[in-house]
């Protein structure tokens, strides 16, 4: 056992990138959810939407980066809400969870046949779309930075990530506090009630929706610059699942919830990774138990478990209260 | 009473108690869960596992399978096919030849962009270039990553005749959408008595198919039988579960007045956590029964079809025709249709719920993993096919009105029909979007379905 390394992925984690991408995406959701009520399960297709957004801007159509930043960020999550909100947001709950379950499937599907190569890359997916962004960065490539935990690429990804987690994380909570959070928090209590006072319930769920989507996207545009491409298999149905873990673990409807939520969740996710890998190229856990394959499926396990465990015990996780919590009063 | 929140209206004989409910409640999940290993700890290690991820250290490469496809639709790998790569600078690397199975790798010095030229003259005779225009081809390549590169060989199917083409489609569909419907109908019912979306239903498709698997291939102590003894045996473990499963997980819950949105979260939770055992034990790729893998096709003129084909036909027609009279005439049947309908009006006149809702929870199951033995015998068993269906599922189910189970029926020979007849515009590998669509559609146009009530409706 490599304690060293063990502590080093866990810290990974932690703080790292994928917490990063993790958390922005669960912001997200947390305006969808926690405060607007809206059982969005396609989350990942939001965050595929600033990927693709960024990567096909630069890759297919030859745009400035910053044109593809746009994009991404506005305009694709922008056309996504539309299509699932339209058919779904007059509807009851779980017709929302169903459609924009089917939207991830569909995205998967499309983005990876064929017939679209010329524009997506099929199942390689785009590259090559990130040098403006590496162009700017002021560490060394090859040095490592922060206690030796990121070397330099990944450190601007992070430096940049936790400020742009930061202002996400400060928007949110001035969002919430203005009358408009007012408003979409009166539709997740009691969407009647906000309707009989004048409010027009379908067109801010529109907005929540929308607007939970390019925090969605921010966190897979930066997932997609962080990785330096952007691929089906990272923004597949299950992806969604890992957002969500996050939100409730953190407590829904907290504006610190899915940050703190994201955090615990990879820091568990790569300490229970590590040790497995460890134990397996150690030969402490033979082959037939094991394989190097399977401890990649272990973290999915994890997922979810700990959604039906947090849903049945915990529901307000670990931020929220009893009182404020959205997914056991309704 | 509120009927829309599960088991807000069953008595709780231990409401004062809430610790003792819940040590309760977290015996039986164990238990569930611990059948479940279990069942799974009885199917032999994955043999084949999913290919080893790209290692980002890793060479970059380019790569790509040689194959055509012969007049039954079996595939054919071509050997020693020439291909030559050259740089963006127009320097020649090297060669590639196919080998036995149609395969061939090049390694690259590094990521960038390369041009592959196929020399046609190595090609067999009767084999020709689909697309000559795309020869030589351009691509990128990333560093550390494995690049395919397609050509493919032979004339593409180009059918004769359009209408011959769509009565052979309606038929596929057809077959496609007894198959849904046979695993849908569990997941309409249990919707219409307890009001839970069940995300998990998809996962009890794969685990019937794969407890089949277990029985026809892997073996039991060394011991296998027929598909169809199989079958019955998986229909029957499948029906258990489903029974384990309420019991130990969603009536604890439904005791415990959680919310509908909770009770879907925990499912989807569930699919998640299954899907990934299921994974762990099978491996990544995809298999076949032993049984009635290859057969001749059986040529009716307007179509054509394998005997197996015929039998799953007339099979599930049969069971679903059984359903129907079960639904329509016995008192079980009657009563399922009952709670379903109305919950408390069922109840209060003397109807046991809790009782109905196992039963539902049995049959659908059983439907469920049944459903599953023929898709896998149709196409072939993977550990992601429950969830795949799982969305034609709800396409269906919408379609139909959510809650009745004549609707689960009609909705799922819609979808199978739609799927496979809009192969005809639609590239077969997304066949699936047309469904998912629809399934948007029909929200937008009457959210209700076919023979639902708009009550049903939010």
């Amino acid at each position: 056992m490599d304690i060293g390394a063990i502590f080093e992925n866990t810290m990974r984690g932690f703080i790292g990138e994928q917490f990063i991408f993790f958390a922005l995406a669960a912001i997200g959701l947390n305006i969808h959810f926690g405060f607007t009520g809206l059982l969005n399960f396609g989350q990942a297709v939001f965050m595929a939407a600033g990927a693709y957004g960024l990567s096909m801007m630069v890759v297919t159509w030859g745009l400035n980066f910053w044109v593809g930043v746009f994009v991404g960020l506005v305009i694709f999550p922008f056309i996504l809400a539309v299509i699932l909100g339209a058919p779904t947001l007059r509807l009851r709950a779980d017709y929302l969870a169903i459609v924009t379950i089917a939207a991830a499937e569909i995205f998967r599907i499309m983005v990876r046949s064929p017939t679209f190569d010329r524009w997506t890359g099929s199942s390689d997916g785009l590259g090559g779309f990130a040098t403006d962004f590496y162009d700017l960065s002021p560490f060394d490539p090859s040095e490592r930075y922060f206690f030796d935990l990121f070397i330099g690429n990944q450190m601007w990804v992070v430096l940049i990530g936790w400020i742009v987690l930061a202002m996400a994380a400060f928007a949110c909570w001035l969002l919430i506090r203005s009358p408009w959070g007012r408003v979409v928090k009166a539709i997740r209590e009691d969407e009647d009630a906000a309707r009989s006072l004048g409010k027009n319930a379908y067109w801010y769920k529109m907005q929540a929706l929308y607007i939970g989507g390019v925090f969605g996207a921010m966190g897979g545009m930066l997932r997609a610059i962080g990785t330096q491409s952007a691929q089906p298999d990272n923004f597949i149905t299950d992806v969604t699942f890992f957002v969500w873990v996050a939100l409730i673990l953190g407590g829904a409807g907290k504006v610190l919830g899915p940050v703190i939520g994201a955090a615990v969740l990879y820091a568990i996710l790569n300490f229970s990774d590590i040790v497995l890998r460890q134990g397996v190229e150690s030969n402490n856990i033979p082959d037939s138990i094991m394989s190097g394959t399977q401890v990649g499926q272990v973290r999915f396990m994890l997922v979810g478990l700990g959604l039906v465990l947090l849903a049945t015990f915990r529901p307000q996780g670990i931020l929220g209260n009893k009182e404020e919590m959205a997914l056991d009063d309704r | 009473m509120s009927v829309v929140q599960i088991g807000r209206s069953v008595v709780d004989p231990c409401h004062d108690q809430p610790s003792a409910r819940r040590t309760y409640l977290i015996k039986l999940a164990m238990v569930a869960l611990g059948v479940v290993t279990a069942v799974f700890a009885m199917v032999a290690p994955a043999a084949a596992h999913l290919p080893a991820q790209t290692d980002s250290e890793s060479i970059p490469e380019l790569r790509g399978t040689m194959r055509t496809v012969d007049e039954g639709g079996e595939s054919i790998f071509v050997e020693g096919i020439n291909l030559t790569i050259t740089d963006a600078s127009g320097a020649e690397l090297g060669q590639a030849v196919t080998d036995a199975d149609g395969e061939w790798v090049f390694e690259l010095p590094e990521g960038g962009t390369y041009e592959v030229f196929l020399d046609e003259a190595t090609l067999p005779d009767g084999v020709p270039l689909r697309n000559p225009d795309r020869n030589p081809l351009t691509v990128d390549v990333g560093n550390g990553a494995s690049r395919t590169v397609l050509f493919p060989l032979g004339d593409a199917a180009v059918s004769t005749d359009t209408t011959i083409e769509i009565v052979q489609l309606t038929v596929d569909g057809i077959k496609l959408g007894l198959v849904i419907g046979m695993s849908a109908i569990g997941l309409s019912l249990i919707y219409g008595t307890t009001g839970l979306t069940n995300f998990a239903h998809g996962e009890m498709v794969t685990f019937g198919a794969m407890v089949a698997f277990l029985f026809n291939v892997t073996g039991v102590f060394g011991w296998t039988t027929s598909l169809i003894v199989a079958a019955i045996l998986s229909f029957i473990v499948c029906g258990v579960a489903g029974g384990l499963f309420n019991a130990g997980v969603w009536r604890p819950l439904r005791r415990r007045g959680a919310s509908l949105i909770a009770a879907l979260v925990a499912s989807l939770g569930f699919s998640i956590l299954f899907r990934y055992m299921m994974l762990y034990q099978f491996g990544g790729r995809a298999k076949l029964y032993k049984d009635y893998q290859i057969q001749e096709k059986v040529d009716f003129g307007w179509f054509s079809i394998v005997p197996k084909d015929i039998f799953i036909i007339v099979f599930s027609v049969a069971v679903l025709i059984g359903i129907a009279i079960a639904l329509q005439r016995t008192r079980a049947g009657k009563a399922m249709r009952a709670v379903s309908d109305n919950r408390d009006l069922a109840e209060s006149s003397g109807i046991d719920v809790e009782l109905v809702i196992k039963w539902v929870w049995v049959s659908g199951s059983a439907l469920a993993g049944l459903g599953g033995v023929l898709f896998g015998l149709t196409e072939s068993i993977g550990w992601e096919m429950g969830f795949r269906i799982l969305l034609l599922m709800f396409a269906a189910v919408t379609l139909g009105g959510l809650g009745s189970a004549y609707g689960a029926l009609l909705g799922s020979l819609i979808v199978g029909i739609f799927i496979q007849v809009s192969t005809i515009v639609i590239p077969t590998d997304m066949k699936n979007v047309g469904a998912l669509l629809m399934l948007m559609l029909i929200l937008l146009i009457r959210p209700d379905g076919l023979l639902g009530r708009s009550e049903r409706i939010g």
